[in-house]
């Protein structure tokens, strides 16, 4: 197992060097080093000098990929791609545009991110794996006819309209939660409810239809009828057998994304005044501040590639037929 | 009995739990949706919100509004604004008065105060603060028994426990003096601190341009972050005369300096303070000036996460001010000269939260929770209604709720330009100027200001919006080109006078009199999100109705910049807000020496009229007050005159600000120039926390449904699934 995670870990970092080289030449595409030092600096009584000094004191002043003035190493070295990515893989993202550590940014605004992202990822599972077996079992009736309608019904909206609807109602019009903004400590729980209600909510169309359809798949198969014959109550079947049999592919599509839970929700942080990473990516691109987008970029990819070597690695506690060599 | 085993169920054990929980708080208290903690409730705070987030507090560097909400409060430079006098007026803020430059000429004979511009080559003012003005406390300060700092050779190891500026233990204090104000200057050129205004400054500033190349060089010898002593760098126009008194030597005449002196760039920062934070490991853990500002203002500033809340509090050492007792004529009637005398500032602390999105920052002013609004787009139909004459009014439900409406026309102005060196549009020919008179008769600003501004605006008729000198009501400021004067109202041409005017220029019908080509305009312009192609469709309309085909080139905002510096464009929108309250703030956007294509200048249009030059160059020169007041405003009027006739603008608006108040928020006047204000502000604290208290009582029933909703569908399964399995059993 261990020469297998080396070997992943192997292959991840050309998948890292790759991810970086995009995520560069996109930003220089779209903006040259003269529109960052212009956004930096404002729009009024801004010079060429100003420029030109913001550029060489934060080494924007330097060939992009490939510097034809040096010699040696220093051709690929003493360039903006490689002073501004090659020192991330060592944990290093460097300063934001405005001058502001971006790890210790990265640290504060964790917490928040977490505090909605990880309640909602756990309930939200919770209520929809709960929920399709129950359509799971009452399947064929009315009750897995509605409950289909629902979901199909719950799909269909935007997730926009959840969170105004929700805000409007729950907090405007019954006054029972902020409608927006963050605490920390105890205080946050009350500032918690609502996006993590909204988000299971707004969540439970797609997964539950998705979760159905595997159980409804194991529900057929012959170690069911067994597990039936031998006396077990439905409940059992279910959880004990046909829940554990449908792990794989229900482990696929979560696991990957718990890593990712850190790097928060770009909407429902901006609309509820979560500090966190979604909100902090989302000013970042605002204000192409290309330190900070790589470093989220960057984290983006890690988090992935983690969320993939944690899910092969799953399926072995799910499965244990399944073994890496 | 039935119920309660299914409470034990544990799939709906948690839901139950949840919805219990959510019930039981919701019953315990009458504002649960209060966002601040309990503690707060009954104190003397004022709550305010921001959208963006202030990218810099350091006064060298900080130019936009997002900052200055902050910096005001904080740093003092040495004048300011009288609150409640209009026109704007400086007063004396940390000085004991206004300055009153000397003027010298080449010789360094001193000239009278009339002395023609050109005879003067220096311009010098001296500046002397109060004795006994103080900072607030801050570890910059603090000194042991020997009078050493405290916190003088810090580094990494040594500030392991120290994240924020009040983990220090130790805090100090000291008076303000001349030097601090002297090394702020000088931090104008530090080469790693990109002042916006260093380059202008060094125009004006004697000596300032020598700094900056010294500094630049002895930067490079320093290590990485290593501290620049400024004190170490001469500045020959700037220097100390005693302990409270200092002189900035000008080149040249320069009337509008004295507004410099009401903002932040001019603020005091002292020695200790730039030593402070430039120790090492200060920087890693954002211990910066531009994170923690230092002042002597009524403020200070204890918490700052700009991503969620900014907390200003009361300094402690703040100097005594108070509040004043005179103002414009109104000011009495509208209870503003009530605390008249009373020492500033009125509020413990103000909390500023970061609202990203307008319906929650909306709700949370209805609900009481900020004490003051904006009025978004979205809730203006809610907020204010428009009478037939253009009137104001409160809707009912804010005039129930005893909301105050504030009504300000911004020192601002939105236009679309020209750029004059296009071979169509530009240029001073007659035919061209024609052209562009026509299409300034033909874009009606007036619609536009009522389908897309709600009203919230005023038609330009020159660069100059009103409470500017220079600025004319009435027939005196009417603009001749587009509008006639009839009954006492500016009524816009009609468009045969613009297609008229268009024939004249040599696009009859918009088509070219010679090859009948049709006109093709390009406007370019920056995407503009949500209603921008309504916005745009409109103009082509407006153009359509001389028969000229816009194209319209959208564009992002570098792109868009890099087109206007290098002239690429034909038509653009742009807009100026006012650094301060002088007329030569707005005009020179057309000084045909500042063109943005010849020199990099303001002069987005390049407009350049040898004529208007020589205007502007005198008027720039002098005062607005005094015995040649009158002579500024004639010369004003000429070249606003020149202005629109030739055009170069199609004069836009002047947007007027809306901003609503609690009826518990006191001393609230609309002010665009002057940002110190929060030290007048006042909250009735006990009516804030009554009507809070009456408008956020919980409706507890929908939690009720809720949990009978869960059960209504649980409990059916829940038989459903007990008779399947007995019925298996069978």
């Amino acid at each position: 197992m261990l020469a297998y995670l080396v070997r992943r870990l192997l292959y991840a970092l050309p998948i890292l060097i790759g991810v970086n080289v995009i995520t560069f030449a996109l930003f220089f595409i779209v903006n040259t080093p003269d529109d960052m030092a212009r956004m930096q600096l404002g729009v009024k009584r801004v010079t060429p000098e100003a420029i030109d000094k913001w550029k060489a004191q934060r080494g924007y002043d330097k060939p992009l990929f490939i510097n034809e003035a040096a010699s040696g190493s220093a051709v690929f070295t003493d360039t903006i791609f490689f002073s501004k990515s090659a020192r991330m893989f060592a944990g290093d993202f460097g300063r934001a545009e405005d001058g502001r550590d971006i790890a210790r940014e990265i640290t504060s605004r964790m917490g928040p991110s977490l505090a909605i992202a990880l309640p909602t990822f756990v309930l939200g599972l919770l209520v929809t794996v709960s929920f399709a077996l129950m359509l799971t079992f009452f399947r064929a009736s009315y009750l897995d006819f509605w409950g289909v309608v629902l979901c199909v019904a719950l799909m269909s909206i935007s997730g926009l309209f959840y969170i105004i609807g929700g805000q409007f109602l729950i907090s405007k019009m019954w006054k029972l939660v902020p409608i927006s903004g963050y605490g920390g400590g105890l205080d946050a729980w009350k500032f918690v409810i609502l996006p993590v209600l909204i988000g299971v909510i707004s969540g439970i169309g797609s997964s539950t239809r998705w979760y159905r359809t595997i159980f409804l798949e194991e529900i057929s198969r012959d170690y069911v009828r067994t597990a039936r014959a031998k006396g077990l109550s439905e409940l059992a079947v279910l959880f004990r057998h046909v829940l554990r049999n449908a792990m794989i592919p229900i482990l696929t599509g979560v696991v990957v994304v718990i890593p990712l839970l850190f790097m928060g929700s770009l909407l429902t942080e901006s609309f509820f005044g979560i500090p966190g990473l979604g909100s902090y990516t989302i000013d970042a691109i605002n204000a192409q501040d290309f330190a900070v987008v790589r470093a989220m970029v960057f984290i983006g990819s890690v988090l992935y590639i983690v969320g993939l070597i944690l899910t092969d690695l799953s399926y072995t506690l799910v499965d244990p037929r399944i073994r890496f060599n | 009995m039935f119920a309660l085993r299914l409470a034990h169920r544990p799939v709906l054990r948690p839901v139950l739990l949840l919805l219990s929980l959510l019930f039981l708080l919701a019953a315990c208290s009458s504002e649960q949706n209060d966002p601040y903690p309990q503690a707060e409730r009954g104190q003397n705070i004022l709550y305010a919100a921001f959208t963006d987030r202030p990218k810099h507090l350091d006064p060298v560097q900080s130019y936009s509004e997002d900052e200055i909400t902050f910096t005001a409060q904080i740093y003092e430079p040495p004048l300011q604004y009288h609150y409640l006098k209009r026109p704007y007026t400086l007063i004396p803020a940390t000085s004991e008065s206004v300055p009153v430059p000397r003027y010298y000429d080449a010789e360094g004979h001193e000239l009278p105060a009339d002395a023609p511009a050109a005879e003067i080559a220096r311009s010098v003012y001296d500046i002397r603060i109060r004795p006994g003005i103080r900072y607030q406390p801050h570890p910059a300060f603090a000194t042991d028994a020997a009078g050493q700092p405290v916190y003088g050779d810090l580094d990494a190891e040594k500030l392991a426990g120290i994240e924020v500026i009040a983990d220090f233990a130790e805090t100090g204090s000291r008076e303000l003096v001349a030097d601090d104000y002297i090394y702020q200057i000088k931090r104008l050129a530090h080469p790693r601190l990109h002042s916006p205004i260093f380059s202008m400054m060094s125009e004006r500033i004697i000596g300032l341009p020598e700094l900056g190349a010294a500094l630049h060089a002895a930067d490079k010898e320093l290590p990485p972050g290593g501290w620049l002593d400024l004190d170490r760098f001469p500045l020959a126009g700037v220097t100390r005369l005693d302990r409270y008194t200092y002189r900035i030597e000008l080149r040249g005449k320069y009337p509008q300096f004295p507004y410099w002196l009401a903002m932040p760039f001019f603020a005091p920062v002292p020695r200790e303070v730039d030593r402070f934070y430039s120790m090492p490991g200060m920087a890693e853990k954002n211990l910066t000036l531009d994170w923690y500002p230092v002042g002597t203002g009524p403020f200070m500033l204890t918490r700052n996460d700009p991503n969620s809340r900014m907390v200003l509090e009361r300094n402690p050492n703040f100097h005594g001010e108070t509040y004043p007792c005179v103002g414009e004529p109104g000011d009495a009637a509208a209870g503003l000269l009530a605390d008249c005398g009373k020492p500033l500032p009125f509020l413990d602390k103000a909390v500023f939260s970061r609202e990203k999105e307008a319906i929650p920052y909306w709700n949370k002013f209805l609900q009481g929770y900020y004490d003051a609004s904006g009025i978004s787009s979205d809730s203006f139909d809610q907020a204010v209604r428009l009478g037939v004459g253009g009137d104001v009014r409160l809707t009912d439900e804010m005039r129930d709720k005893g909301i105050r409406l504030l009504t300000s026309v911004r020192p601002s102005v939105f236009y679309m330009g020209f750029n004059m060196l296009d071979p169509v549009v530009g240029g001073l020919s007659e035919e061209a100027t024609k052209l562009r008179q026509a299409l300034s008769i033909a874009i009606d600003q007036e619609e536009f200001i009522s389908i897309f501004m709600n009203g919230r605006g005023i038609a330009a008729t020159s660069p100059l919006p009103p409470g500017i000198f220079g600025y004319l009501e009435g027939e005196a400021g009417n603009n001749p080109v587009v509008y006639d004067w009839v009954d006492g109202r500016a009524r816009r041409k009609s468009i045969a006078e613009a297609k008229k005017l268009l024939a004249e220029a040599g696009w009859p019908n918009g088509r070219n009199a010679k090859t009948g080509e049709p006109l093709v305009l390009n406007l370019d312009t920056t995407s503009g999100g949500m209603g921008e192609k309504s916005r745009l469709d409109w103009l082509t309309r407006q153009f359509a109705k001389l028969d000229i085909q816009l194209v319209v080139r959208s564009t992002d905002f570098n792109r868009f910049q890099e087109k206007i510096r290098k002239g690429a464009v034909q038509l653009y929108y742009l807009g100026w807000n006012a650094d301060y309250p002088d007329p030569e703030n707005f005009l020179f956007l057309l000084d045909g020496t500042d063109g943005k294509v010849a020199v990099g200048g303001e002069n987005a249009s390049n407009y350049a009229n040898p004529e208007y030059d020589r205007l502007f160059e005198r008027m720039k020169n002098m005062e607005s007050d005094g015995p040649r007041g009158a002579e500024r405003l004639a010369i004003i009027r000429e070249a606003i005159a020149l202005l629109q006739h030739d055009a170069p603008w199609i004069y836009g608006f002047h947007p007027k600000s809306y901003t609503l108040g609690h009826k518990w928020l006191h001393n609230r006047k609309s002010t665009d120039v002057g940002n110190n204000i929060l030290k007048y502000q006042r909250i009735d604290v006990a009516e804030r926390a009554r009507l809070r208290q009456e408008w956020n009582e919980p409706v507890l029933w929908p939690l009720l449904a809720a949990l009978l909703l869960v059960v209504a569908v649980i409990l059916p399964a829940a038989v459903g699934y007990r008779r399947r399995e007995r019925g298996t059993a069978h």
